[in-house]
């Protein structure tokens, strides 16, 4: 098995980058690769417990995964952490910037990340943005 | 024989069946098999990539009417 690194950093709070996002997060960590997330930015606004907002479709195709219903990506990156060990982690400056506690946000996130342990733990691997 | 185990994983699109899959794996013994039913081309030739992967025997797979029967064996 390829045991490279997985880097991913996510900015956006669109459906299509996000679905994106956790589809690679979760194929990889099944396929045995240690998957590392970092949710940053307008995107840890929907791993709010009680405020989870609507995300944006931003194109069509966004839109019809509305449509279809396809699964979400928050329960993508839930299978990415329960069948595969991902690790997924709140950016500690954006939860700052929000004003957001730890314990406003979902259960299953790790603690508050910095872009210094970030950037440690993903050194050496492959690095995505979304 | 070992008893099939069915995931019935039609309507969802890719990853889901193969994460429906991976999460029946975890619950049945080594050497059970297992039936994925997906409407999801993508996933008929995912799952056994991923079956490669991880180790485990992808028994076949056909098509019928658009549903893919993709047949496994946990092998460890």
């Amino acid at each position: 098995m390829d045991s490279t690194k997985l880097g991913i950093v996510c900015v956006s709070d669109a459906r299509e980058p996000l679905q994106m996002a956790a589809m690679i997060a979760s194929v990889a960590a099944v396929s045995g690769r240690p998957v590392l997330v970092l949710v940053a930015m307008n995107a840890l606004r929907h791993f709010v417990r009680e405020a989870r907002p609507r995300a944006p479709a931003q194109g069509r195709a966004g839109e019809i995964l509305e449509e279809k219903h396809v699964t979400d990506f928050q329960a993508l990156f839930a299978h990415a952490i329960e069948l595969g060990g991902a690790r997924i982690h709140p950016c500690s400056m954006a939860m700052d910037v929000l004003g957001l506690a730890r314990d406003d946000l979902d259960a299953n996130l790790g603690e508050p990340m910095g872009l210094m342990q970030f950037l440690d733990e993903a050194a050496g691997g492959q690095l995505l943005s979304f | 024989m070992a008893d099939r185990k069915l995931i019935d994983a039609r309507g969802s699109f890719c990853p889901g069946p193969l994460m429906e899959l991976i999460a029946a794996m975890k619950m049945v013994p080594v050497g059970d098999e297992l039936e994925v039913l997906s409407s999801d081309r993508g996933s008929a030739s995912e799952i056994p990539q991923w079956l490669k992967k991880a180790g485990h025997e992808h028994l076949g797979t056909s098509e019928e009417g658009g549903v893919w029967h993709i047949r496994v064996r946990r092998a460890r």
